[in-house]
């Protein structure tokens, strides 16, 4: 078999070579196969590795030796987060509540991928129902960091990113509800999109706060971001959110807003700091201009976060109830049935954050918690709207550390919330973000940049993005 | 602020069973995650002439209609059910007499 140079490998790269016929589709996907078997015990990145995985390559052989229906995407292997539902395959979330299901229909945007003749490697491990910052939440254990695995991945797509990062998948999809496409994309040295709320359709992506919920990219650069986020986009009569707008024209040397007052409020490590300004200096040489927006309502994201965010969990995890599927415990009556079924199945920050959210929407904290939330949510969409007055990006570092050691954030839940401190505002306003890696630190764990851009603007993203790339 | 039965009424309406550990360990988290979002009180006020009227939101409608044929899915759904009977799913009763 030839030997493919899998580190090198980008999907326009693997796309050519498969037209060429350099190598095959099935022996692209047994490379990677190879990889997953050399290093998934020790990584944990993916839960289930397909059984099926070269029949799907044979069938983009044959599109491909055909040169019928041949897109960039087919025969390329990708790995799925285990809260993408494709039909007649386990999905889990990670979660003992659905250790024994098997998803019923495709997502939407599996469906868009298998029509491109995309091969699904398997799925990969995530925070218990996409809840936390690490993958430590998963109740098949934490996901380790492909560049020192004592330390996490980052959460809740760990195992997307830390697959990507390890040269596991070529790519992967992911979703970020707060930062969980972008801090783990950080943490593991990928680029992770977030898109525009409604850019893409979140039919069969598992449901955590549907108003912030985002399917999105983890790739090893920009343009396999901006492939797959091309692939997976558009309406769908399945969401009713999701909907269509055209590409515009970005520019080509930007206008870079860094919000310091939000900065400054201390947290960030010094080496994220560091490595964050050495970026601006070297945008500002490249001919980029950086100047300060002030964005006053930024810093009360994360608590508007920690209000909406459980608020709406708990009421989409009502329909766990042990009745219509997923685990059932058996209690003396069907109250009781509910109580055990949801107790067992709901790993402990599930079960944290659905009391959290009781407590929000509660009478007599309703008005003091949620509707004093939603308000601030528009104070944080008004602070993007006036800064994409006159700025294009606004950036930050992705998260306010590298790569933690696995356990050091688990008994403290507020201190795990404030990783996501970066990441939060861009879902409560709805805007889509990148995060860029931008070198390693001494002991090589990646750093990255959070750049955001205005509503529907992907493309201003995936140009800087470029920009940070060629630096 | 929160009292330890706050806890247990919290845990009756999610319908969560949870022991008495995590109880007393909810009571802390939850305290300090309270007093951490209890910032939000000092947030100002939105001007409702600054609203956004909303750049990212947009209904997105379809045709009245069935959105599946009656029935295709019946049986791949039911088999994921953990009880079922005549093709329904299967609970304990409900009502007394």
């Amino acid at each position: 078999m030839t030997k493919i140079d899998l580190k090198n490998l980008t999907i326009k790269t693997a796309h050519e070579a498969l037209v060429r016929g350099d190598f095959t589709a099935v022996e692209l996907a047994e490379a990677y196969l190879a990889e997953i078997k050399l290093n998934n015990e020790r990584l944990n990145a993916f839960l289930e590795v397909f059984a099926d995985v070269r029949e799907q390559a044979q069938k983009a052989d044959a599109r491909i030796r055909a040169g019928k229906d041949v897109d960039i995407l087919t025969g390329i292997p990708m790995a799925i987060k285990d809260n993408i539902l494709i039909k007649g395959r386990k999905c889990s979330s990670a979660s003992k509540m659905l250790e024994n299901y098997t998803a019923t229909y495709d997502a939407t945007v599996i469906k868009k991928l298998k029509d491109k003749g995309v091969v699904f490697l398997g799925r990969t491990n995530m925070d218990d129902f996409a809840m936390g910052g690490s993958t430590e939440n998963s109740a098949y254990g934490p996901t380790k960091n492909p560049f020192d695995d004592t330390l996490v991945s980052g959460g809740s797509s760990g195992g997307s990113a830390s697959a990507v990062g390890g040269g596991l998948a070529l790519c992967a999809l992911g979703s970020d509800t707060g930062g969980s496409i972008r801090q783990p994309s950080s943490f593991c040295g990928t680029v992770g999109l977030k898109p525009t709320y409604g850019a893409v359709s979140r039919f069969g992506a598992m449901a955590m706060a549907s108003s912030l919920d985002q399917i999105g990219p983890i790739a090893k650069n920009t343009e396999d971001a901006e492939i797959i986020f091309k692939a997976i986009r558009g309406a769908d009569g399945l969401d009713s959110t999701a909907f269509d707008y055209d590409s515009n024209e970005s520019p080509q040397k930007f206008k870079i807003g860094v919000p310091y007052s939000f900065l400054n409020q201390g947290g960030i490590d010094q080496v994220v700091l560091d490595n964050f300004n050495e970026t601006l200096e070297k945008l500002k040489k490249a001919g980029h201009e950086v100047v300060e927006v002030a964005m006053p309502n930024l810093h009360y994201s994360l608590a508007c976060y920690y209000v909406l965010m459980p608020a709406e969990v708990s009421t989409n995890m009502a329909r766990f109830d042990g009745v219509r599927y997923g685990l059932h415990l058996d209690g003396k009556d069907m109250t009781e049935d509910y109580f055990k079924t949801r107790g067992a199945g709901f790993g402990r920050e599930v079960r944290r954050r659905i009391m959290l959210g009781t407590y929000v929407l509660s009478a007599g904290y309703y008005d003091a918690f949620y509707n004093k939330a939603i308000q601030v949510r528009e104070l944080v969409k008004q602070d993007y709207i006036k800064a994409f007055s006159s700025v294009d990006v606004v950036v930050t570092p992705t998260a306010p550390t590298p790569a933690f050691p696995i356990g050091k954030n688990t008994n403290d839940p507020l201190q795990m919330y404030l990783e996501d401190i970066f990441t939060v505002p861009v879902n409560l306003a709805g805007v889509p973000a990148l995060s860029t890696p931008t070198g390693k630190t001494e002991s090589g764990l990646p750093l990255a940049i959070h750049a955001v851009g205005n509503y529907k603007r992907e493309d201003i993203l995936f140009a800087f993005s470029r920009a940070i790339e060629n630096l | 602020m929160l009292e330890r039965k706050d806890i247990d009424n919290l845990a009756v309406l999610a319908r969560l069973d949870l022991s008495d550990a995590e109880k007393d360990k909810l009571q802390k988290d939850m305290e300090s995650i309270l007093g951490y979002i209890s910032e939000l009180q000092k947030a100002p006020a939105v001007e409702e002439s600054h609203k956004s009227s909303d750049y990212s939101l947009k209904n997105v409608m379809r045709e009245d209609g069935e959105a599946y044929e009656s029935g295709v899915n019946t049986e791949a759904i039911l088999a994921e059910a953990p009880k079922v009977k005549n093709g329904y799913f299967a609970v304990k009763k409900i009502l007394d007499n």
